[in-house]
């Protein structure tokens, strides 16, 4: 019994129009906790030492990081919408993969933007083509590519369909990115916090970074239920326009 | 350059792609908002959301 009413919560959520109900209630919470989860997160990123060796150019890593987390994590969850897509050709999947690419561009350009800042006074350059960046490059290919074939196929379930199969293919890229530090030997050091026998980093550090990524994290979340409610209504507009252009179509010739 | 450059950059640029994402989507909202609401308007709605018969015809 438990599990059929589990089964029956998550296929009522699926209602596109259930989900809007539950978006306008939730919304406004997320964004909230958002915020608050900003403001704890950006000021113990400013009342946290500077590193024995890196100084304040630590720092860098409290938005780096959890860019970097969110641009494996949106293609993660793109991932397993594509497979909603393909094997149930479920609308709401179909939704969630297209306006989700987006913000994976968002956070990869962070990511590799600040990663390149980062670089610039550690490594002495902006840029190497080493296994970790050159695959988190590829990826922010990867999400332009999906962007535009969105944009260009004009049948929004047609468009899903190509777009799931090219988002499975290309998620042999999520463990090369996570493990290309451990499988090459790269400029980008191995990591630090998610790793076998527990976080290397210093606590003084460790607390604003896991902040900070739960805000980024919750941030992501709210845009992308905001996106996905902005989809079905585009959705509804578009097709209550077609309905209207039937309607005008059919009236003169009953008049005739 | 310092390393305040870096770290005040590397803020900025965060703070800038974010706040751009965070606007697209809320004007992007509010755009299919009116239109919804111009649609309905011109009295187009959706099956669903269109008021039941009241003389009957439905029983």
């Amino acid at each position: 019994m438990p599990e059929s009413l589990a089964i029956t919560k998550i296929s009522d959520l699926a209602n596109p129009t259930r989900f809007l109900g539950l978006a306008a209630r939730i919304l406004p919470w997320m964004a909230g906790i958002t915020a608050i989860l900003f403001a704890i997160g950006l000021y113990l990123t400013f009342a946290s030492e500077g590193d024995y060796q890196q100084g304040m150019t630590v720092r860098i890593m409290y938005v780096h990081v959890p860019a970097a987390w969110l641009s494996m994590m949106c293609y993660s969850v793109m991932a397993m919408s594509a497979i909603g897509t393909l094997v149930w050709r479920h609308p709401l999947a179909d939704v969630s993969h297209k306006t989700a690419a987006p913000l994976g561009a968002a956070f990869t350009l962070i990511a590799l933007a600040t990663g390149s800042l980062w670089g610039r006074p550690m490594w002495g350059t902006w840029w190497v083509w080493d296994a970790r960046l050159t695959s988190v490059f590829v990826l922010f290919l990867m999400y332009l590519g999906l962007i535009a074939l969105n944009r260009a196929m004009d049948d929004p379930s047609r468009a899903a369909r190509v777009s799931a199969v090219l988002i499975l293919i290309g998620f042999v890229n999520i463990p090369i990115i996570k493990f290309s530090v451990d499988w090459w030997n790269t400029l980008h050091q191995p990591a630090s916090v998610i790793r076998m026998g527990g976080p290397t980093i210093d606590k003084e550090f460790l607390w604003p970074l896991l902040i900070m990524a739960l805000a980024f994290t919750l941030l992501f979340f709210t845009l992308h239920i905001a996106a996905m409610r902005n989809e079905i209504w585009r959705r509804r507009v578009s097709a209550q326009r077609r309905m209207a252009a039937r309607m005008a179509g059919r009236t003169p010739a009953k008049e005739a | 350059m310092s390393h305040t450059f870096y770290i005040s950059a590397s803020y900025a640029v965060a703070a800038i792609v974010m706040l751009c994402l965070i606007f697209s989507v809320w004007l992007d909202g509010r755009a299919r908002q009116k239109e919804l609401a111009e649609l309905e308007a011109s009295g187009i709605r959706r099956r669903s959301a269109r008021p039941a018969p009241t003389d009957g015809a439905s029983s």
